[in-house]
């Protein structure tokens, strides 16, 4: 059983240790264009050495593991099967290209990991196969109780290098876990390691939201017995009440600048959307109807706030300004569709669409209008996009008990988190931290 | 609070590891209630098995919130109940199935308990005296393969403050 060594401070910590490695950055990030070679794929070849691990009583390096991973997940990368290579260098002078070529790597990586009181240093290199050049080589160092995140730093840089936009492997999840009855919504690492409770309680947690600045979060808490809308901070742990109005207090969702919420009300009649300040002043509705309106979520201009609402018969995707007014039908394709998120650019929604008796996540060009389903069911929920829009994390259940699975925006790669929890749902992701 | 509760309390915050802002259940009974309401309220007619204010749940039809036929006796008791008690507290807590996503569900659950207040309103009982709340899909059976199962899971339940 995972062991949590748990703090709200530690939490912040991690983000706050996470800027004070020393960076030594040899050259200026450029977009780097691979040559795709065969064709057909969109994915990049990446060879991941080996790092030689220099330290007492270690000879294995796993940060290339956790860098391989890393990329793989993203759907951007396939990492190569090195096992079966003779050589495996871990300095420039002893790359042999031919071999590099002939398992048609692209790119590779290799490098060197010091490790002496406590500290450690990397040395890593990112080689382009074909022309024969060093793209980039850094030097990352910092405690060794920092070992996965100077790995998922290497693995952001690459990532950026190869792309043009940054990697999120540095980023952090959260999820809410259920086991023998009791509830906890967590923190982890954005590939699922390094996992910290926020808050635990005897009844359901649902509705986790990352302020966008990463340091709160906002969530429904059933405890009363009935859905209220709390805040906590990652800071201080300090929880504050944002509405406890009569009947349901629930999906709250940040405005772009923290300044806001998106909430919903009930009172005795159905859900609506409220505006309310994040300590509880404020409140203003936004739409009214008589039918349920709900899950809303702002665009990142926060210009407009997207929402489910039954207004049409059944469950449909609806936009309207943030400033009220006549809501306006964005989905009509499939049965029902509901639970959306939108990208960071603002550009797609992610959606669940139910359809033939699945429910699958679906991705919509606000621009073109054109929908792809990008999971395949039957019970797919909670999409969230990724901080550089190019991975959604959503719910999905096996057996009646839910886990959590990325999936990029092609739906070409997908990956199941290893959490150990009874059931886990309700992903979110955090924001890139400044 | 009782010792064994206490002792589990404490057990399962042992298991999950060091919560910091763990919460304990707030909602458990605390002990036998005071005479007085139990006068007022009337509390044993609403114990008693044999009577028709001990049956607490109102179960819907897929994707329905429309108050069954055979639950009209069960509504016209309860709104009774409430309208010649004037401090009782009821509170109408709806259910979904497991199927879409939670907030949605939360949502659902509100309609079928809206939907019982308003059968409840037309026999006289008092919107002051009643919450309507939802669990969504908080306390369904996630192991549901067919619709026998999933249909315990769409209902209303009826609960009374104080009780």
């Amino acid at each position: 059983m995972k062991k949590y060594n748990f703090s709200m401070l530690n939490i912040f910590k991690i983000f706050i240790s996470l800027y004070f490695f020393s960076f030594i950055h040899s050259n200026a990030f450029a977009i780097e264009t691979i040559e795709i070679a065969g064709g057909g794929t969109k994915q990049i070849n990446i060879a991941v050495m080996p790092y030689k691990e220099i330290a007492q009583d270690k000879t294995n390096s796993r940060m290339h593991q956790i860098i391989a991973a890393d990329l793989y997940r993203s759907g951007f990368f396939r990492p190569l099967d090195i096992e079966g290579l003779v050589n495996k260098p871990s300095t420039l002078s002893e790359i042999n290209y031919p071999e590099m070529t002939a398992i048609e790597a692209q790119v590779m990586t290799l490098g060197q990991v010091e490790i002496n009181n406590n500290r450690m240093k990397v040395n890593w290199f990112l080689v382009d196969i074909n022309k024969k050049t060093i793209l980039t080589t850094m030097e990352f160092s910092g405690p060794v109780a920092q070992y996965r995140a100077i790995a998922h730093k290497i693995s952001d840089t690459i990532y950026e290098k190869l792309t043009g936009i940054p990697g999120v492997f540095s980023t952090k999840i959260s999820y809410i876990s259920k086991n023998k009855g009791r509830y906890s919504l967590n923190v982890a690492d954005a590939d699922g390691f390094n996992v910290q409770s926020v808050v635990g309680s005897p009844q359901p947690l649902i509705s986790a939201r990352w302020s966008p600045d990463g340091t709160k979060f906002a969530y429904v808490s059933f405890e009363k017995k009935k859905p209220i809308i709390y805040i906590q901070s990652l800071v201080t742990g300090q929880r504050t009440v944002v509405a406890n109005f009569k009947g349901n207090n629930s999906s709250p969702s940040w405005s772009p600048d923290g300044r806001r919420l998106a909430i919903v009300l009930t009172y005795n009649a159905n859900s609506q959307i409220y505006l309310i300040d994040p300590d509880g002043s404020n409140l203003k509705p936004l739409i009214q109807s008589a039918h349920i309106d709900t899950e809303p979520v702002w665009s990142p201009d926060g210009k407009f706030i997207y929402f489910t609402s039954d207004r049409g018969g059944r469950p449909q995707i609806y936009k309207v300004s943030s400033s009220g007014g006549e809501p306006q039908r964005v989905s009509f394709e499939g049965n029902q569709n509901l639970n959306p998120n939108i990208s960071p650019d603002g550009k797609m929604l992610a959606y669940v669409m139910q359809d033939e008796g699945r429910f699958r996540v679906v991705l919509h060009d606000l621009q073109t209008g054109q929908i792809t389903k990008i999971t395949d069911g039957p019970f797919d929920e909670a999409p969230k996009f990724s901080p550089n829009g190019h991975v959604i994390l959503y719910a999905h259940k096996i057996n009646g008990s839910g886990e959590l699975s990325t999936v990029s925006i092609d739906g070409v790669v997908r990956q199941s988190f290893n959490i150990h929890a009874d059931d886990i749902r309700e992903p979110a992701w955090g924001p890139f931290v400044k | 609070m009782k010792k064994s509760l206490l002792l589990a309390t404490l057990l399962s915050l042992f298991l999950v590891g060091c919560s910091s802002t763990p919460i304990n259940d707030v909602s458990k009974p605390t002990g036998p209630s005071v005479s007085d309401d139990e006068k007022d309220l009337d509390l044993a007619s609403l114990r008693d098995p044999n009577n028709i204010l001990s049956k607490r749940s109102i179960y819907f039809d897929y994707d329905k919130d429309v108050v069954k036929a055979e639950y009209k006796d069960l509504v016209a008791a309860h709104a009774k109940y409430v309208s010649t008690h004037p401090k009782a507290k009821m509170t109408l807590t709806g259910n979904t199935d497991d199927r879409g996503s939670r907030e949605y569900n939360v949502s659902l659950g509100q309609r079928r308990s809206v939907s019982v207040k308003k059968s409840m309103n037309v026999l006289g009982a008092q919107d002051t005296q009643i919450e309507t709340v939802s669990f969504g899909e908080e306390r369904a059976d996630t192991n549901c393969k067919d619709d026998a199962c999933y249909g315990k899971d769409r209902r209303v339940d009826i609960s009374y403050e104080k009780e």
